[in-house]
């Protein structure tokens, strides 16, 4: 019988900078909530709004997978392995920080905010050599299927992690349904909804809302009207 | 009010001394910084410790060695991995690993 834990968006943590406004599925920073600490590997899923011509100052990173998926607008990153690069909806970031690096992130359009999703994996080893690579997805619209943007395999779709991981980006349109197949034992799905509303295994989603299901082979998804979501599949011990 | 005293062991000097300005600034907590197993198995003596945090560049083998090393002389005292090297986590890892 297959586990679920529900996280209704507007259940999720708040922190308020005045440049950033983050929305928090798991404890981070200054929201500590002992009962949403992560969900396996998946130890942070932020939604944040970068106002226009903000960011993050030189911060540091260590022992984690660190995946920026931007939503609206553009980030420009520069950290201390040489890296410049500017990134925009349509495009996804991965960070191994391992043995550790800093960097900076802003938002260089100073009229429009960017919005994008923060999300920290565990890495399944400790101390690797820090690395950093951006890829442009797939911009062909391919509805009703689920879309890899990241996986373990170097050869795979996507970018890469050290991490039993996948992740998928999926538009349905209203009434499509599909079962996710899990691809190995012991691992569990995370599914945050982009925008729309979905069923998953019985339950309702909206709109950011984030919803976790294991203990099964596969998940039955189905788009109530036309919706947009992540699918992350992550390791339940790790 | 008793401080707390929370050891932190790693060897990225500047995420270390990140991570010990971000402990202190709770004034309930003050940051011991330890650049080897061997230097953090002499702090951790003291009764004062109540958290030890493993961070960057120390090896498995290493953790294990602390952890046998205090098994016997402070059996209690809680060691946990610190990831992210930063703010992100650090707070939630402290609130777990002292049962609060």
């Amino acid at each position: 019988m297959a586990q679920t834990v529900l996280h209704k968006a507007n259940t999720r943590g708040v922190a308020d900078h005045g440049w950033l406004k983050s929305y928090q599925s798991f404890s981070f920073a200054g929201y500590y909530n002992p009962e949403r600490i992560h969900f396996g590997a998946l130890r942070v899923l932020n939604d944040d709004i970068v106002t226009g011509g903000m960011g993050f100052g030189e911060h540091p990173h260590d022992n984690m997978e660190i995946i920026s998926i931007p939503l609206e607008g553009e980030l420009q990153h520069k950290d201390s392995m040489g890296n410049v690069a500017t990134i925009k909806a349509g495009e996804i970031q991965v960070m191994s920080a391992g043995t550790g690096i800093y960097h900076s992130e802003y938002n260089p359009d100073a009229t429009h905010p960017a919005k994008f999703l923060q999300i920290w994996l565990f890495p399944n080893t400790r101390n690797v050599t820090p690395r950093y690579d951006q890829i442009v997805l797939d911009k062909t619209e391919r509805k009703n299927e689920f879309v890899q943007i990241l996986s373990p395999n170097a050869d795979d779709a996507g970018v890469w992690i050290y991490q039993n991981a996948w992740f998928n980006l999926a538009t349905f349109e209203a009434g499509h349904s599909k079962a996710y197949p899990m691809h190995g034992k012991g691992n569990g799905l995370y599914i945050f909804v982009l925008e729309g509303e979905l069923e998953v295994e019985g339950q309702k989603l909206e709109t950011r809302d984030g919803f976790g299901v294991w203990d099964t082979d596969s998940v039955n998804i189905k788009a109530i009207g036309e919706a947009k979501f992540l699918l992350m599949e992550v390791p339940m011990e790790f | 009010m008793q401080t707390i005293e929370i050891v932190v062991i790693g060897t990225n000097k500047p995420i270390m001394q990140t991570i010990a300005r971000l402990i202190d600034q709770n004034e309930e907590w003050k940051a011991k910084l330890a650049y080897s197993v061997t230097e953090a198995l002499n702090i951790c003596l003291q009764e004062s410790i109540k958290l030890v945090l493993i961070g960057a560049g120390i090896t498995e083998e290493e953790i294990d060695r602390l952890k046998l090393e205090l098994a016997n002389q402070r059996p209690h005292l809680p060691i946990i991995k610190h990831y992210g090297g930063g703010s992100g986590l650090l707070f939630a890892e402290i609130h777990q690993g002292l049962g609060s």
